[in-house]
Parts: structure tokens; sequence; C-alpha cells
């Protein structure tokens, strides 16, 4: 026994000195200042123009396609402006600057005529290939016309599609149609203007060929398989893309820095590796054997203790609102939400807490949410329609009143829709629950596959109605970071489909459709941000939304990374345009 | 053994084609049955909110409303004699054996099955040779060191070898080794033997041991249960009795008789490894055959998982095959019939 209680003390003992010894580099730096927390949100972390090196990116994940007509990420979109370039794209810079859209392959934004319905862009001369050529007009016409025509290609958004004029008969894309005409509400005069037709006047057309517009000669489309021999037109090229493994970039030697007064592109390569433990990835970059983590969602749950804990880890780290809202839809024609003072009731009595807290706390989950619009998104105007006291847990006398003007004093029984394979937001519809039966308001929640969310359950409406589902939690995020590309698929009555719906609780007020029609008509921008904020203060009226929180991710930049600032124009990420490595 | 031969490969083409159905009707029948419509399958091929036309247009390329016996026959008629695929502006043809493409990658299955295979042979070898080494080594010195502290220490280890996930002790052996002790300042990463072999190695050490750590302590607990009732047979006593030395009498005759049972978990361990070592692959990173089977999974991606289980199947079938054969060589009284 005295030898086993030795040889196990031992063993233990080494263990331990084993474990300790790993830890101590990281205590060490423990009185390290943390001031540099939170940095990006003032202005640009380590500016610097040095030139060189590899910057290495990873991901949990791998794209859903690199192929820019191919792609919805929003890191995707992101990375992708180092080998293409849009005819606009967004502004590096610190803060609300990220919003604003700039032209990049263009050289001016579009000139609206026809009361915003027809755009026409002027393409830079000299902006060449990776293979020497130049890019012309029709490279671009190109692109959209297989993005958004061709049945082979579907990951991406569709929003051409919807907003040009069609052929007569519809056009079947490039790859069915091969006529040199093609699409006809997309001219090229001459090999730098394009001229877009549309359909309807659309004001933010400007944001929409930021997305889809980066150049694709048609001698080397390769359709689907393009992605792996994508033509840059950007600072990098694409040496090897192999799904799951890893994408290697270098240097586009026919890129020319004078056509192009966005980029920087200091380091000479990049690297990204696919597929990586995600709570390995976050020691890597904690370590110092990585710069970004391109998926840019933020770190895991595991290494967030350190991150906050450790002065070291904490002043290269920033705690950012991302563009997204998580609230819960409230039918519209689910008895008795559709009596608006039922719905008010629900407002008050939601305890906003306990879904921050389900959702992370305020570090990982978010901000405590009162608007539709988040803050990062232009046609936000700060107000507090439905104050839930000070402790945020809910003002249960003001929703005892609403419940009386309903008709119903002591509360009534409805459903909660959520994601089963969502555990956070079933913890917080949990929460919610409980709020609820504070002022009588009895719920059974009903988790269904986050994958048939909208097309079988929570955006169909009959499936809604036919179960009497009164509350459904919802997560959303814009196409582009506008009042319109915000608000116009989740509020818009229109935007109510027989399936695969957003507007979960169907609001349809004309008066907010109307503010729709006449903002996408208008080329001033703050008019149109005006009427957003409009839309939002009706729908919070008409109680239609009880916004929970405005998701905030904790985002981690290694002190070698430069020029480091927030790109609100893809949801609240690290820019990738211009970063270096030191 | 001729016959031997015949009657096995015949069992496993008979395997393949009934596991390549069960694994199809899970992902095409049992959907169906529980609600799922093609309408839905299709969304999931698409972006976010599809327009119906875009969901038509999905249905009509991948043939989702054919009947499943049409659409598995396609996938058994690809593997006889080929395929042909739309890219959009050309046709790929996929030769026989054709195991698919797959729309959610953009690769054809086989190819990609091929270039992730070294990955998990790799992985799994490496580990098999560390966990058998360390397994019955300690093993046979426990129980010929029964109720020592030795005995005791190695037990105490052994159950938190097979008590403890991959998962939590790949993790925890690369923030103590990799990113602490600065034995692998990079992390780990997967190197192509043909390339750099010593790179290799090095990036799979940490791998290979918390792979075997699993096992091995399983291995190790076998041998020793087995080495201990067969040093108590009557013909270890006669061995002894004759006056053989005893590292004879250990290794001649207790071991090899201990080692039989060991042998048929050995197989079936190492096949289902090299069909994917999916938690191991997972926490390091490892683009091999496991990560690809889980990632294909997820993403609902049928040709993929066809395609990997098929190749699992496959290893399995050799592996016990290969079992079978050394029963034979291991003990004298098998003979194969």
């Amino acid at each position: 026994m005295g030898k086993f209680t030795t040889t196990a003390v031992a063993a233990v003992g080494l263990m331990l000195s084993v474990g300790l010894a790993a830890c101590g580099s990281d205590k060490e730096s423990g009185s390290a200042d943390a001031s540099g927390f939170n940095a990006v949100e003032k202005g640009v972390v380590n500016p610097s123009d040095k030139k060189g090196g590899t910057i290495r990116y990873a991901s949990s994940d791998d794209w859903d396609s690199p192929d820019m007509g191919d792609t919805y990420y929003a890191f995707s979109q992101n990375f992708g402006r180092l080998y293409g370039r849009a005819l606009t794209t967004f502004k590096v810079g610190p803060g609300k600057e990220s919003l604003e859209i700039v032209p990049d392959l263009a050289e001016t934004l579009g000139t609206p005529s026809d009361e915003g319905k027809t755009w026409t862009y002027k393409i830079r001369k000299g902006v060449k290939f990776d293979d020497g050529t130049e890019v012309t007009s029709k490279d671009v016409k190109y692109a959209v016309e297989r993005s958004n025509f061709s049945s082979e290609l579907q990951l991406g958004p569709k929003y051409f599609k919807q907003y040009l004029l069609d052929n007569d008969p519809p056009y079947k894309g490039p790859y069915e149609d091969k006529s040199e005409e093609g699409l006809k509400s997309i001219e090229t005069p001459d090999d730098h203007t394009i001229v877009f037709h549309l359909n309807q006047p659309f004001s933010e057309f400007d944001y929409l060929v930021q997305m889809q517009t980066q150049p694709v000669p048609r001698a080397k489309d390769k359709g689907l398989e393009y992605q792996k021999s994508i033509v840059s037109s950007g600072p990098y090229k694409i040496d090897s893309y192999e799904r799951g493994k890893h994408m290697k970039l270098s240097r586009n030697q026919h890129w020319d820095k004078a056509t192009d007064p966005l980029r920087t592109a200091l380091p000479d390569t990049i690297e990204v590796a696919l597929k990586q433990n995600a709570d390995d990835l976050d020691q890597k970059l904690m370590s110092g054997a990585l710069e970004m983590d391109i998926a840019g969602t933020g770190v895991q749950g595991a290494a967030q203790p350190k991150v906050l804990g450790d002065a070291k880890h904490k002043a290269n780290a920033d705690n950012v609102t991302a563009g997204y809202l998580r609230y819960v839809a409230v039918n519209q024609h689910v008895k008795p939400l559709d009596n608006v003072h039922c719905r008010r009731a629900v407002a008050y009595a939601t305890d906003k807490v306990a879904a921050q807290t389900a959702f992370g706390g305020p570090v990982a989950g978010g901000e405590i949410a009162t608007t539709v619009v988040p803050p990062s998104v232009t046609g936000y105007a700060k107000a507090d329609r439905y104050p839930v006291g000070a402790d945020q847990h809910g003002d249960l006398e003001k929703a005892k009143a609403e419940l009386a003007e309903c008709g119903q004093p002591n509360g009534f029984s409805t459903k909660i829709s959520a994601r089963s394979d969502r555990p956070k937001e079933v913890a917080a519809a949990q929460g919610i629950q409980q709020g609820l039966a504070k002022v009588g308001i009895k719920t059974e929640i009903v988790q269904v596959p986050a994958g048939d969310y909208f097309n079988k359950y929570a955006g169909t409406p009959k499936w809604v109605h036919d179960n009497g589902v009164g509350l459904m939690m919802m997560a959303w995020a814009a196409d582009w970071p506008s009042g319109f590309g915000f608000l116009q698929q989740i509020v818009d009555g229109r935007a109510i489909k027989p399936s695969g719906g957003t507007n979960l609780q169907e609001t349809d007020l004309p008066e907010v459709n109307q503010l729709f029609d006449e903002a996408i008509k208008d080329t001033n921008a703050e008019a149109r941000n005006a009427r957003y904020t409009k839309v939002d203060q009706l729908v919070m009226e008409d109680a239609g939304i009880v916004p929970l929180i405005y998701a905030r991710l904790l985002l981690y930049r290694p002190a070698n990374v430069t020029n480091v600032t927030l790109t609100h124009g893809y949801g609240g990420m690290y820019d990738y345009l211009n970063l270096g490595v030191e | 053994m001729f016959s031997f031969l015949i009657r096995r490969a015949i069992s496993a083409v008979a395997m393949l084609l009934i596991v390549s159905m069960v694994t199809f009707g899970i992902f095409f029948l049992l959907p169906r049955l529980a609600g799922q419509t093609t309408d839905q399958l299709a969304a999931a091929y698409a972006g976010k909110a599809p327009t119906q036309a875009a969901i038509a247009d999905i249905k009509e390329r991948l043939g989702l409303d054919d009947p499943i016996a049409v659409q598995y026959g396609r996938f058994v008629k690809g593997v006889v004699a080929g395929q042909d695929f739309s890219n959009g502006p050309s046709v790929m043809h996929c030769g026989a054996p054709c195991l698919g493409y797959s729309f959610r990658t953009s690769e054809p299955v086989l190819p990609t099955l091929l270039d992730r295979a070294p990955v998990t042979v790799s992985l799994a070898l490496g580990a098999a040779v560390f966990w058998l080494i360390a397994g019955i080594g300690v093993g046979v010195l426990s129980a010929l060191r029964r109720g020592s502290a030795f005995d005791r220490a190695a037990m105490m280890t052994a159950l938190a070898g097979v008590s403890l996930p991959v998962y939590f002790t790949g993790l925890v052996s690369l923030a103590v080794f990799a990113y602490g002790l600065k034995l692998w300042p990079e992390g780990v990463a997967y190197r192509s033997f043909t390339e750099d072999p010593v790179d290799w190695a090095y990036n799979l050490i940490l791998p290979w041991a918390t792979l075997a750590f699993l096992h091995a302590a399983l291995y190790a607990r076998l041998t020793r249960a087995g080495m201990l009732e067969t040093l108590n047979e009557d013909y270890i006593r006669t061995a002894r009795a004759k006056g053989l030395p005893e590292r004879t009498v250990i290794t001649k005759h207790a071991l090899r008789a201990s080692l039989t049972p060991i042998l048929t978990i050995f197989g079936l361990d190492l096949g289902l490894l090299l069909g994917g070592a999916v938690l191991t692959e997972k926490t390091f990173g490892f683009p091999g055959l496991g990560a690809l089977s889980i990632d294909s999974i997820r993403s609902g991606d049928l040709p993929m998982v066809m395609g990997v289980v098929l190749l699992a199947t496959i290893f399995i079938v050799v592996a016990s095959f290969v079992v079978d054969v050394l029963y034979a060589v291991i003990d004298p009284r098998v003979r194969l019939e």
C-alpha cells in the first residue's frame, strides 16, 4: 500500500506540475495592461504600412463556396474582396464609417435615372485579372447572369433576379442561353460602362452591387467548379483551395495600386486553415500561432473566461455589437394575440434578462434590445416603447393592465416555438415562459428542427395558425446594413409567404408598406433613414415584435495583427481588407 | 482456403449492397416518412430563403422527385458504369466505380475519399502500434506483478484512459504540451508523409498518443485478465514442471493463448478507426474520413455519406478477414474451411 501511495502521489504530482507549467506562461501576463480592450471601437488598432509576411486565418468550418457568385456567408463576402472587386464595397474605417458604401471596381457610385429604375456605372480602366487581361463591363454582366439566373449556382442571394427586368421569355442563365446578348436588362455599351434596368425604382442599388458583381471572364467559368479556379481581380490570387483543408493566396502580379484606392495589400501571402477544432483555434489565437478566426463570430464559451480574465488577452479583445437582433415574433392571427393589448402584455411581461442570460450574458450574448433596428444598422434611433422595469425582468403591473384591456385579466394560454438544435434559443424560450407565467400567460414550448423552421414551421402561417403558436423565437441579420435591408423581409406585409417566410408575426400594416415603397424610391439617404426609423416605431407600437437582445461578439485579434478595424457592413466582424502582420 | 476466400468475397459484396440500401433509406426514406418534403430537401442546397423557382430548379437537377428506387438505381448504375454530371457550362464524366458527386462540395465522391484516406490511415495505424505495444506490455507486466503498486497504478491509469473522452484528453494534451510547454508551438496539423515524413510524424505524435491512450487502456485490462486466466491453466503448470524457462512459458504459451480474443477486438477496432477516427480527427482538425463523414452528415451530403459508409464497411470486412486468417496462424487448432 505504501509503495502504491508513493507512486500515485508521484504520478499526480507530475501531472499537476506539467499542467501548472503549461499555465504559467499565461499567468505571468496577468499583470499586463488591458486598456486595449474594445480598442477597435475607437479607431484603427496597430496602424502600420509594413509590407510582407504571411497572415494566417483559420475556420472551424468551410465556405459555402468561395465563388463570389455562389456564396451567402458574411465572412466570405468580407474576405472575398481580397481576390474579387465588386462595383462597390464598404468603406474601411472605424465605427459607423464602415457602413458607408463606396465605389470599388466602379469609378463612382451608380448614377440613377428613370426615377431610380436605371443605374449606370463606369468601370475603372486598367484593372486586370490575374492572367493579365483587362476587366471589362461584359465580365461584370456575365458575373450577374451566372450568379442569379443559372440553376446550378444556388447558394447566394438572388436580388438581381428579383429587381432586374427579365427577358421575354424568361432568361435561363448563360449555361442554357448561349446567346451573346444574354440578359437584355444589363447593357454594356462599351468596355467600361454597364447599365442596369430595374423593374422598379430601387434607391439602394449601390448596396446590391457590392455583391456578385466581381467580374468573371466567361471563357474561364467552370460553373460549380469555378470555386477551385477563381480568376482574381483583386490584389491576391488563389493558389490553392482544398475543401475542408485550406486556401492559400499570393499576390496577383497584375493588380495595380493606382486602380485601387481602397486596398493596401500588405502581407505577401495569406493562408486559411479550414475545419479546425473551434476550441483549439482559440488557443492558437491566444498563443500567437494564428492571426485571425475568419468566421468572425467570436471566441468559444470555453475561451471567454480566459480572454476576459487575463489582462494580456483582454487587451487584444473586442466586445462588439453584431448586426443581428434576437426577438420574439408575436403572431397577429393567433387568438388572443390578434388583440394588440394582449401583444403589448407580452411585450411588458417578457423577462429580457432571462433571455440575455440564456444567450450567454451581456458579453457573449448581447445587449438588451428595445428597437427592431439594431444600433449598427442605418435607421436606428434609440427608443424604448415598452420599458420592462429597471431590472429588465418585466413590468408586471403594466402587463396586467394591458391584459385587462385585452379582456384577458387572468392571462391566457399560447405556444412558443424554438429551434430544438439551438439549446440557447430553447433556454431563452424557457426564461420567457417563466416571465410570462407571472402575469398568467401560460405557454407551451414547441421545439422543431432548425433546418425546417421557416419552410415547414414558424415561416409557414398555416402551421402557426393551426397549432396556435402565438410566439416564435427568431434571430435576424440584414443582407446589407440599411433599414430596408434589415426590415423589409421581416415587417413588410408583402414578405408574408405561404412557406419559407421571415415575417413570422405577419405584420401587414398599410402605413409600413407605404413607407417602404416611398423609401426605396427616395435617393436622399437621410430621408430614407427617417422612414426606417418610423417603420421601427410603428412595428413596436403594434407589438408584433418583442426585441430581446442586440447580439454581441467577443472577438480576438493577436497583437501582431496590424490595421485592425471593425466592419459593420458585414455584421460586426474584423475588416479583412487591409490587415497586415508585424 | 480457396472456397473460404470465395465465400468471404460474396458475403462482402452482399454486405456492401445491404449497407448502401440501408444508408440510402436512412437519408431518403426516413425523412419522407417523418413528413419531410422534397422541397425541404432541396432548400438545404440553396442559400437563405430560396424562392420556389430556385427550389424547383434544384429538385429537377438532383432528381429529388424521382422514386427512391430510381434514385438508388442511378447510384448503383454509377458504381457499375459511371455517370455524367452537369457543373454548369460543361458536363463532367465520373468514371466507374463512380460513388456519386457531392453537390454540397462540388466534388466527385471517390477522389475525395481517396484524398482523405491517408490521413485516417496514418492516424489509425500509428496509434494502433502505440496502443498494442503499450496495452499488451502493461497488461502482461500487471498480470505478472498482480497486486503490486505497478499493477494498481497501471490499472488506475487504464481506467482513466477508458473513461476520458478523446475530445477531452486531446484538448488537454494540446493545451499542456503544444501551447503550454511549447513542444508544438504552432499547434498540430496534418502533413503528408510523402512530402516530409519527419514533419508527418512530429505532427502525429499527440493524436497518436491521445488515441492510443484510450485503446491501450482497454487492451491492458484485457491482456491482464487473459494472462491471469491462462497462467492458471494446467498446461502452463506442465510447461513449468517440464523445466521450460519462464520467458518461454510467458511468451510462447501464456501470451500466445491470451492474444486470441485481443486479436478479434483489434481487428474490429482498427477497421472502425480506418473508417474514420471521428473524435480524434475533429479534435486535432485533421481532414480525415471521420471528419469528412461527420461534416457530410451535418450538411446532409448524402453522396459523401454513402461513400464514407461504404469505405468504412470495406475496411471492417477486410479487417475481419485478416483476423480470421491470423487466427489460424496464432492458434494451430483453427483451420480455414
